[in-house]
């Protein structure tokens, strides 16, 4: 036979001993460090071809800028790289299961991106004439029936930006019916103990003071606390539901009769609307105002923090009160209608520049009307199915806030399970790093002592949520074992280890500045 | 239903693992009278080729304004985006990751960010920049507020030339709050009639410029006469190319700077999501809203990033919070930034000058048309002029052949009496031809 | 020293009243990274807010536990809020405040008595 023994090693032998293993330049293999764009060098080059102007800009003598601005510049290669680097220093959705509690990271249809980059979508100008925009306008119209239907409501403003921003516009139209009904001394907004930040944010805001509503043991809005503090003195109430413990108010029909017969309106913190949407609306419970996060329950993509989009619904004695603008239907088609001097003299006002996010609407609207009204309902089942098989299969090791009943979209555990092991609730979700999974949502709601918020939703597949309850139900068992170092430092896998927050915020550093990093001052002016 | 990953076999077996004998039985807390046995009237779902269809179906009764001759401008403008930000943006890692709450795993986001306030806060000449607002409207009535906490004074005095929308949502948020709002009337030229409205009661004065008819102001005088009074000016800025030619307002002496950042990166997607660009002088920042992300170190002294001074915000002051936002325009951010980065200085300048150029050719062609007055004495990228007959029926004559001749600036403030002011704006898209198809057209209108 | 259920301290020399937070409350509040102090000349009644102490985690008010006119705040916490964690009770003071009635600061809790308060929390 012909013996070829030459050429490369094809078996590991040796390369075992890797533990503590440092790279010499500072990357961890595929992990490059990634100086920022100011390091780069670039301070002349640019990454686009333009044409020379036609004209100068003697026109505008000393209005015309003279200090340089300190920009660099990157090349097209240079400037892909730079940014794909830095992504792979992210976890997304596409990755793994993100347990994040009130946040409903579920998966991002790509059918939606590519309809909104339609350029009969993307490529249209706010204020262009009405008559080019039809479909647009369209496009509004039917995403507004949709929600109207979805949750029984006779109205909705589109404008508001975010979740945030739709409670700001819910709480100016209470405020603006309580003052066209001759109620506008009513200077108080109840709130529950287990809001979102923002409720008390938003009335403290507008201008209320804000009462908080206890809960009971069963994580619920306590009735008779409540009935107690709705004097003549309440604008509304602001209620989460299903509440931030991931469970159903329910006695929410009597929160509202007693609200209306107080006076007040009911406002919806519709955060939690996947767990329900499709089979309840909120139009039957009594509700009069509610944000829809779009970014939630209707899957437009996150994008590491915006943009949102939180169009309200609204109860027929709110509807009259909404900002401008809004789509009617007329002779010559729809129409925007862009100020409320003549049309809607009741109209608080306007909320920002334009109609909203368009570019969220066409996403939201083409994941609504892929599901259509079975597979709506079916989402939120599988999101409700999905919190409980999590609940009922880490309940065994871990403590739930709630035990008993279902809960409805997300399954809340408390940290009585730690006790003695020194490990503590943001140690754990540290650890779940090292395991492939983001954290869930950590010491929120704040009635629950070191809060675990889980929340799945119905688009991780069994196999997934087994994979990430196995993996907690290691990391429990550790926990339990006296494993405190494997919690204690971690994460130990992840881009970066933990950072210093307390630095960060004793001396805030917040722009790079010439000459930091050992980088020497760039040569700017006229290059 | 191709988004749902559970099968009938999945549900029965975890329905068994919960104890449950049916779905309904996890329903069981909402009452009675509000479970829906049936489906709500709504079609049912749909493949993605329906779905394309319907949606390709809409799109197509839209005239995109890169199908011909298109001015209009007012706060939002048509511009090149280059391939490489879309590319980027659509990455799973940016698209589809949440606000960077566990910096460990999202350092991808927040280098991002402090690159995206480091480039806003060299722009607009101050010191210190945040992680992005909803749009320049919202940041606009943001800066007022905060310009109320810092001077502890309740009166806003907002300049004539300040985009009709940008006033009017300062005027529903700032007011919400307690402020009392001083909105003076549109004009052209109008900077310099906020200096007689500004007294000691005066927490804020906001003047924008290039301003809505597209004036180009040296705003320097008014953040003397603000300062004198104690003060603070907020500049605003709608189209941010501009900051490539012309003086940035810190250097005009502007304590705040808010903008609308589309411009640059982003498309015009009928008015949003876009991205609200605030930078503010370095001791301010304690009373600036939104999100931050500051530099630090991890446990092994690497450098990295964090969201930092959050005590300002929301879910850890509640209603002592600087403000209610929670949520910034990341994905906006991100877009803003990779733009920025490929342009550079240079290509800023370049970009900068060249739509320079294209609104003085259009100017010059404009003004050759008998009948046209063009009222902008120095402007940046857009100017007005005026049309007899009536601008908005100008502009509904003129898409007959074929031009989108701008936006009538009736149609942002019905009842400001200048109906027959037309506003048009000319960027780097913009050609010779379509400068010269719109001539001949209002030319012939006009005749 | 006295100290009030709030977690602040006072010490009283002459008609001036010094006043910070205690121990145990730097000790709940963690890594202190900001303190915005009064401006001198502010006239305070006991109980308004004296001060803001925020942590990375939390913002809080700081009341005064006594009437009376600020006459310093501690512009060292500026560049050192740590001050505030590594001497609560010394050079972490907040403020200064010439008081109007010093029999206020008699009626406040002295080691003692808060110690047994802090046994109750």
């Amino acid at each position: 036979m012909t013996m070829l023994n030459v050429g490369r090693p094809t078996r590991p032998d040796g390369a075992a001993e890797s533990a503590g293993h440092t790279s010499l330049t500072g990357g961890r293999g595929l992990l490059q460090d990634e100086p920022l764009i100011f390091e780069l060098g670039g301070w002349s080059k640019t990454g686009v071809d333009l044409a020379a102007p036609s004209q100068d800009a003697s026109d505008l003598g000393d209005l015309v800028r003279s200090a340089p601005i300190g920009l660099p510049g990157l090349s097209e290669p240079e400037a892909m790289r730079h940014y794909v680097r830095l992504s792979q220093k992210n976890h997304a959705i596409d990755l793994a299961l993100y347990p994040l509690g009130s946040c409903t990271m579920k998966h991002n249809p790509r059918l939606n991106e590519k309809m909104a980059r339609l350029a009969g979508f993307a490529d249209l100008h706010p204020l262009a004439p009405q008559s080019t925009v039809q479909g647009a306008l369209a496009l509004m119209d039917r995403l507004a029936h949709w929600l109207k239907t979805l949750t029984g409501m006779p109205a909705v403003a589109l404008s508001p930006k975010a979740g945030a921003h739709g409670e700001l516009c819910g709480l100016l139209c209470i405020k603006a019916a309580h003052e066209a009904n001759g109620q506008g001394h009513r200077r108080t907004v109840l709130v529950p103990t287990s809001a979102h930040g923002t409720n008390p944010a938003t009335a403290a805001f507008v201008g209320y003071s804000v009462v908080e509503i206890a809960q009971t043991q069963d994580g619920r809005v306590d009735i008779a606390d409540l009935a107690a503090k709705l004097s003549p003195d309440v604008a509304a109430i602001m209620v989460t539901n299903p509440n931030t413990c991931g469970l159903f108010e329910r006695d929410v029909i009597e929160i509202a009769r007693l609200t209306h017969e107080a006076g007040a309106y009911f406002y919806c913190d519709g955060a939690n609307f996947n767990a329900i949407v499709g089979r309840v609306r909120q139009g039957d419970l009594g509700v009069d105002a509610m944000h829809i996060n779009l970014h939630k329950t209707f899957s437009t993509p996150h994008g590491g923090g915006g943009p949102g989009a939180g169009p309200v619904v609204l109860s027929a004695a709110l509807a009259a009160h909404a900002p401008a603008p809004w789509v009617v239907s007329g002779p010559d088609g729809l129409r925007l209608v862009e100020e409320t001097v003549d049309e809607a003299a009741q109209g608080f006002g306007r909320m920002s520049a334009f109609h909203g996010q368009m570019g969220m609407f066409v996403r939201a609207y083409a994941y609504m009307v892929s599901h259509g009204a079975d597979g709506l309902r079916q989402v939120a089942e599988d999101a409700v199915l999905n919190a409980n098989y999590v609940k009922a299969r880490l309940s065994p090791v871990m403590s739930p806030a709630f035990p008993e009943g279902p809960c409805m979209h997300e399954a809340l555990f408390d940290d009585a399970w730690l006790e003695g092991t020194g490990v503590t609730t943001l140690d754990f979700a540290k650890a779940m790093i090292d395991e492939g999974f983001h954290p869930m949502t950590m010491y929120f709601p704040l009635v629950v002592h070191g809060a675990m918020l889980i929340e799945p939703t119905e688009t991780e597949p069994k196999q997934e949520l087994d994979r990430f309850c196995e993996a907690l139900i290691a990391l429990a068992h550790a926990a339990k074992a006296g494993d405190a170092d494997r919690f204690k430092g971690a994460p130990y896998l992840a881009p970066m280890r933990r950072l210093d927050e307390t630095l960060a915020a004793r001396k805030p550093k917040l722009t790079w500045r010439r000459g930091d990093n050992g980088v020497a001052p760039a040569p700017l002016a006229a290059e | 239903m191709r988004y749902l990953p559970l099968t009938p076999a999945d549900r029965a077996e975890m329905l068994a693992t919960i104890g449950a004998r049916s779905i309904d039985e996890l329903f069981v807390d909402v009452p009675a009278a509000a479970r829906k046995a049936e489906l709500f009237d709504l079609p049912l779902h749909a493949g993605e080729l329906e779905v394309e269809r319907e949606l390709a179906g809409l799109a197509a009764l839209n005239r995109p304004a890169g199908a011909g001759p298109f001015f209009c401008g007012a706060g939002a403008y048509k511009h090149h985006v280059p391939a490489t930000v879309d590319h980027i943006i659509q990455r799973s890692e940016f698209l589809t990751s949440y606000t960077p709450y566990q910096p460990e795993i999202a350092q991808g986001t927040l280098q991002v960010l402090f690159e995206f306030q480091t480039q806003v806060a060299a722009l607009t000449g101050l010191e210190v920049a945040n992680a992005s607002m909803y749009d320049g409207s919202t940041a606009c009535a943001e800066a007022v507020m905060m310009a109320q906490r810092v001077t502890r004074r309740k009166k806003a005095v907002l300049s004539g030339g300040l985009h009709p929308h940008y006033a009017a949502t300062t005027q529903t948020i700032a007011h919400a709050e307690g402020m009392e709002i001083v909105r003076q009337a549109a004009a052209i030229d109008a900077e310099a009639a906020v200096l007689d409205a500004i007294d000691a009661d005066t927490a804020a004065v906001v003047v924008q410029t290039p301003n809505v008819f597209g004036v180009v102001t040296d705003v320097t005088k008014i953040a003397e006469a603000a300062h004198a009074a104690g003060a603070l000016l907020i500049v605003v800025t709608t189209e941010a190319v501009s900051y490539g030619l012309l003086k940035s307002p810190g250097e005009m002496g502007a304590d705040i700077a808010v903008a609308e950042g589309q411009s640059i990166g982003n498309g015009l997607n009928f008015g949003g999501p876009y991205v609200g660009l605030f930078a503010c002088r370095e001791k301010l920042v304690r009373q600036m809203p939104g999100r931050l992300c500051g530099e630090t170190v991890d446990a092994e002294g690497r450098r990295g990033y964090v969201l930092t001074l959050s005590t300002r915000e929301q879910h850890i002051r509640r209603e002592k919070a600087t403000s209610n936002i929670c949520t910034n325009s990341g994905l906006c951010a991100l877009a803003f930034t990779i733009h920025l980065s490929l342009l550079g200085e240079t290509g800023l300048r370049q970009l900068a000058a060249l739509n320079h150029a294209k609104a003085r050719e259009l100017c010059d062609a404009l003004a050759a048309v008998p009948g046209v007055e063009v009222l902008t004495p120095r402007f940046f990228n857009e100017l007005a002029i005026r049309v007899k007959g009536g601008a908005a029926r100008t502009v509904e004559a003129l898409l007959a052949d074929g031009v989108v001749a701008g936006v009538p600036f009736s149609r942002l403030d019905p009842s400001a009496g200048l109906d027959d002011v037309l506003l048009v704006a000319a960027t780097e898209t913009t050609s010779t031809e379509d400068i010269q198809a719109f001539a001949q057209a209002l030319a012939g209108r006009t005749a | 020293m006295r100290f009030t259920k709030d977690h602040e301290w006072v010490v009283l020399e002459g008609d001036v009243a010094t006043i910070g937070i205690t121990a145990y409350a730097a000790d709940q509040l963690g890594d202190v990274v900001f303190v915005e102090t009064p401006e001198p000349g502010k006239a305070v009644k006991a109980g308004d807010n004296l001060a803001v102490v925020e942590s990375v985690k939390a913002a809080s008010d700081v009341y005064a536990p006594i009437s009376g006119e600020v006459i310093e705040g501690n512009a060292a916490l500026g560049d050192a809020p740590e001050t505030v964690n590594d001497q609560p009770e010394g050079a972490g003071w907040f403020a200064r405040i010439k008081v109007a009635d010093p029999s206020e600061v008699e009626a406040l809790m002295d080691r003692a008595a808060y110690e047994d308060f802090l046994g109750t929390l």
